[in-house]
């Protein structure tokens, strides 16, 4: 059974739902917004960055997007606050709000 | 023109499996279905079958790649017993939930402990909440025929779910009978090709399998894989049906042996059926009106149609071949009993555990439990069950 996964929510009966909750889509993880998470938050000080990108790699959710070869804002739609990319940066350029979204 | 040959439990099985030729076979040995890979990994290495073999590190592993293969898109198998079954316990969970048409190929042994070897069914009973449809045989010949079967039901688009294909072992897997095998040509015809709709190495359509469900879902993907274990129950009946033009060989969910007119009956699964037989010949000579079921398919529980077999007798003996330890009975006796409830039955019952660890049931064993029932003897005065046979 086949069902478009926009279509699937919380108020759909038991017969429409997909075989095992199989997902026939690819890439819907982005329309999960994991962000919602978060107790604390990273912030990015621009002025501080060298461009290093060593924070990239780290983040275990893929929310520091790089646009050549520079990386930008986080994507806080689906960071989850975790520090790591804070504990990586040689420069202080991250630094994390604590108990703020 | 069937094919007659003399085989083991374990080589019938094996036998089918290579007229099948299933695509992988992830498997770890464990007595006493250790010959099953063996026999497959002899197949392939002889070319007579294009199986992939993957040899693993355990029964845990074995079943996360029997999964693995069956959600790309294979039709994949695994054969284990025992503590090697519980070892995929959680996986067990998964094949089933995430709907995945596997085959398990179960060699009945007891579970640890003490340790031992030898059959008994704690096992499978082990795994009878997982979501698996359960098969069991009493012979050679019902385990190679359910195997056959066992495919068919397990993809069929209103089951998707796995099979455990289910025999004593060494009582069945190591003893050599006579067995009508099919044509291979013929096994691969009524077996067919596999061909999933969705499947995770089809590129052209990207899907996940397995994903994470809130408490805003979980309830509803639960109701629906009931739903398939109860509606499994008219497609393995469609599938012996069919089997019986192919092979003359009737199978149900259960077997009614002398039952007709029986006022007096045993219910009992697996091999220790054959023993009880005997003992039904041997006091139908005597006049006594003595029958017998005997438990092919216990998930789904047939418990409607279990209790219509039942609605004339006056007795019956719930033979377990595994205890519970719920204080109570043994779980084959506690779903009967529970069938006759719900379809206001009320025969006396009671309730014996028998056979466990590879323990001998002889025919003058179970000619003892329809002599008790015949007599009215059926009280339990220690415990509520009966422990067949044990030294007192």
């Amino acid at each position: 059974m086949k069902t478009d996964v926009h279509k699937i929510n919380e108020n759909m009966s038991w017969r429409d739902i997909t075989l095992g909750c199989m997902v026939f889509a690819s890439g819907t993880s982005r329309e999960f917004s994991t962000g919602e998470w978060r107790v604390d938050t990273p912030v990015f000080h621009e002025d501080k960055c060298k461009q290093c990108l060593l924070c990239v790699p780290v983040c275990p959710d893929s929310s520091i997007p790089v646009k050549d070869e520079k990386r930008l804002d986080f994507d806080y739609d689906h960071c989850k606050g975790c520090g790591i990319c804070a504990k990586a940066c040689p420069f202080d350029a991250i630094s994390m709000k604590r108990g703020e979204k | 023109m069937a094919i007659r040959e003399r085989l083991s439990g374990n080589e019938a099985v094996s036998f089918a499996i290579k007229q099948i030729n299933p695509d992988v076979v992830p498997a770890f040995p464990i007595t006493p279905s250790t010959e099953i890979p063996q026999f497959i990994a002899s197949y392939i290495a002889n070319g007579e079958i294009d199986t992939v073999f993957v040899p693993v590190e355990s029964e845990h592993s074995a079943m996360s790649a029997t999964i693995a293969a069956s959600a790309a898109g294979a039709r994949a198998l695994t054969a284990t017993s025992s503590a090697g079954m519980a070892l995929m316990w959680e996986e067990l969970y998964l094949a089933a939930s995430n709907r995945l048409p596997i085959v398990l190929t179960l060699v009945n042994r007891a579970l640890s402990g003490p340790i031992n070897i030898n059959a008994d069914h704690s096992d499978g009973m082990g795994a009878r909440d997982a979501g698996w449809i359960q098969l069991y045989a009493e012979d050679n010949q019902e385990a190679y025929d359910n195997m056959v079967q066992a495919y068919r039901i397990s993809e069929h688009k209103d089951v998707k779910l796995p099979v455990m294909v289910c025999q004593d072992g060494f009582i069945t897997s190591h003893a050599v009978q006579n067995i009508d095998l099919i044509e291979t040509e013929k096994v691969k015809a009524f077996v067919g090709e596999y061909e999933p709709e969705e499947y995770l190495l089809n590129a052209a359509n990207p899907m996940a399998v397995g994903p994470y469900a809130t408490s805003g879902y979980y309830m509803e993907a639960k109701r629906a894989q009931a739903q398939a274990m109860f509606d499994s129950k008219k497609v393995i009946l469609e599938i012996a049906e069919e089997f019986e033009k192919l092979s003359g060989r009737k199978y149900g969910f259960f077997e009614e042996y002398r039952m007709e007119d029986a006022e007096y009956a045993m219910v009992i699964m697996g091999s220790a059926a054959g023993a009880a037989k005997d003992a039904v010949d041997k006091l139908r000579e005597e006049g006594k009106k003595v029958g017998l079921i005997k438990v092919r398919m216990f998930r789904p529980f047939p418990a409607q149609e279990l209790a219509a077999a039942l609605s004339k007798v006056k007795a019956v003996a719930l033979m377990d071949r595994a205890d519970s330890f719920n204080g109570f009975s043994g779980p084959l006796a506690s779903d009967v009993r529970a069938a006759l409830f719900a379809n206001k039955l009320t025969p006396d019952t009671v309730a014996y555990v028998y056979g466990l660890g590879g323990r001998d049931v002889r025919v003058e064993d179970l000619e003892g439990v329809y002599d008790a029932l015949l007599r009215g003897d059926l009280a339990c005065e220690e415990i509520p069950y009966r422990y067949l046979g044990v030294r007192e």
